[in-house]
């Protein structure tokens, strides 16, 4: 997926940080971070939970604007979202009132991104068996399991063909067997479609399981701790979980999370 | 399929059979002296004779089409300015204190002043009702809006959606289920004010029916106005359910 030969950036951020200004005084919660993320790249972030992951995903996906310095997407600066920017949300946000071929089909009927309606029918039918959706097309999610409206919220995603994925903690809601699936499941998208994906996680095994690159945050506020090169080739499958070098490199990233967490930890204990 | 509507509408018949036993024991017991309770079957009897030669359907229509005007017209002022109310936070802040102030006020206060700039007819018994239908409306309204997830927008930004795509396509969606819901409590509302809309000088509607009965004592004919009015009321309630079923499939929990 990593191509070196041609390495062209599509997501920057440039010396960004973010910050509030409460009744307490200021609230930094994203600080001078810098990285670029090139075509192809499958980039995971982690670090300890509300150390502000979201929040550089969200400055991305044009939810939020920095308070210094400038986040770039293919090298303009990001004003707001956008189509060519999917994101799937911890909290899948499918919509209640559409059934499930609807909401694939949702993205496809907007002005941005219209398809003949021939062609809509077409994609749809492809995610819907692709994600195993195709018994409950013309079901309401109210009737889907939590693991299938996620597969749905990706499907709606994938629909208009974005190239770029930001996925927030897409998976960290469902039980361990539908989440290796989904995994595998994303892997086998990228590898058919090549992707560049931006992936908020707090799970150190998916970042390394999925990442061709991982972005270590620290505690509030976010800064870069590291950023690690995973040393597997795609096409990957779950025999990587047994090989020596998943285990050492899950090690050293677990060390490096848990020291931010015990920072974070004693940060708390001591504002209160 | 067929058993199971039958063994409902007999569940539903129970407690009005209840109801019309228990009036008539309140009635045979002595506790009140029976000539202030006219029995169901003398009520009834008033019923079919008011029906035949009286024209009670003329009453019962222009009831109907008093509180309908009235929940229509509210309802059409009260969804844009719910909206906005719920949508718009600083709106809200603005006029919240000032649509509890008027929503406090009973309409049959108002009355007198209704008179005054409006007269005594048709139009003043539409602003009471619209009046009430008005305020109870914009609370479910803005109350509903408020509570809109912004997630939902989110999704349809990050898809591409224009402003007026995630109106039209999202938001209106959303707000569909509050409508329906600001329709059933004005509604209930407006049927409760009728009696004191037609207090202005009304020549025919359930209300004036009641109200010249009470002129001249008669029981019976209360009863019917009464009767009548809950019932035309519960149709419209069952009608504007159904509606909502059909309209809110999609509803986690089964519209009630």
């Amino acid at each position: 997926m990593t191509n070196s030969a041609n390495k062209t950036a599509r997501a920057q951020f440039e010396h960004v940080s973010l910050a509030f200004d409460t009744p307490k005084g200021k609230l930094q919660i994203v600080d001078d971070v810098n990285y670029v993320i090139n075509d192809g790249d499958f980039i995971a972030v982690i670090g300890p939970s509300g150390c502000g992951k979201t929040t550089m995903m969200n400055m991305l996906a044009g939810f939020q604007k920095p308070t210094g310095g400038r986040v770039l997407f293919d090298n303009v600066p990001v004003q707001g979202p956008g189509p060519e920017r999917g994101v799937i949300f911890q909290e899948y946000g499918v919509f209640p009132w559409l059934t499930v071929r609807q909401n694939i089909a949702f993205g496809l009927t907007l002005h941005a991104n219209r398809v003949a309606p021939s062609e809509r029918e077409a994609i749809c039918d492809h995610y819907l068996s692709l994600m195993g959706l195709s018994d409950f097309a013309n079901s309401f999610p109210k009737h889907l399991s939590g693991g299938m409206r996620q597969r749905l919220a990706i499907a709606r995603a994938y629909a208009v063909k974005p190239q770029f994925l930001l996925m927030d903690e897409p998976f960290g809601a469902l039980d361990a067997q539908t989440r290796a699936n989904m995994q595998n499941l994303l892997l086998q998208v990228l590898a058919a479609e090549g992707k560049t994906v931006m992936l908020i996680t707090h799970s150190v095994e998916e970042a390394i399981y999925l990442a061709s690159r991982i972005v270590v945050v620290t505690a509030r506020p976010a800064r870069i701790k590291e950023i690690i090169e995973v040393p597997f080739s795609y096409p990957r499958d779950e025999s990587i979980h047994e090989r020596p070098e998943f285990g050492q490199l899950r090690s050293y990233i677990r060390e490096l999370v848990m020291s931010e967490y015990r920072a974070q930890q004693a940060q708390t204990s001591f504002s209160e | 399929m067929k058993a199971d509507g039958v063994k409902r509408l007999l569940l539903g018949a129970i407690p009005w059979l209840g109801a019309i036993a228990l009036w008539y024991a309140v009635r045979m017991s002595g506790i009140v002296n029976p000539s202030l309770i006219p029995a169901p079957h003398a009520v009834a009897m008033k019923f079919f004779e008011l029906l035949t030669h009286e024209g009670l359907l003329v009453d019962v229509w222009a009831s109907t089409r008093r509180v309908t005007l009235g929940v229509l017209l509210g309802i059409a002022a009260a969804v844009p300015v719910g909206f906005l109310l719920g949508w718009y936070r600083p709106a809200r802040t603005l006029a919240d204190p000032m649509i509890n102030f008027f929503r406090a006020l009973p309409p049959i206060a108002l009355i007198p002043l209704v008179i005054v700039y409006f007269g005594v007819d048709e139009t003043a018994k539409l602003v009471v009702l619209f009046y009430a239908a008005f305020f109870s409306g914009v609370i479910v309204m803005y109350e509903g809006v408020s509570q809109i997830t912004p997630l939902y927008i989110r999704v349809a930004q990050t898809l591409g959606a224009s402003e007026l795509e995630i109106f039209r396509k999202v938001i209106i969606p959303l707000t569909v289920p509050h409508i329906l819901t600001a329709l059933r409590v004005a509604l209930g509302v407006a049927w409760a004010t009728l009696v004191a809309s037609e207090l202005i000088a009304a020549q025919r509607g359930l209300g004036a029916l009641i109200q010249n009965a009470s002129t001249y004592f008669l029981l019976d004919i209360i009863y019917v106005g009464i009767i009548c009015i809950g019932f035309v009321a519960l149709v419209m309630d069952m009608i504007l359910r159904a509606i909502s079923k059909r309209l809110l499939v999609w509803q986690e929990r089964a519209v009630a």
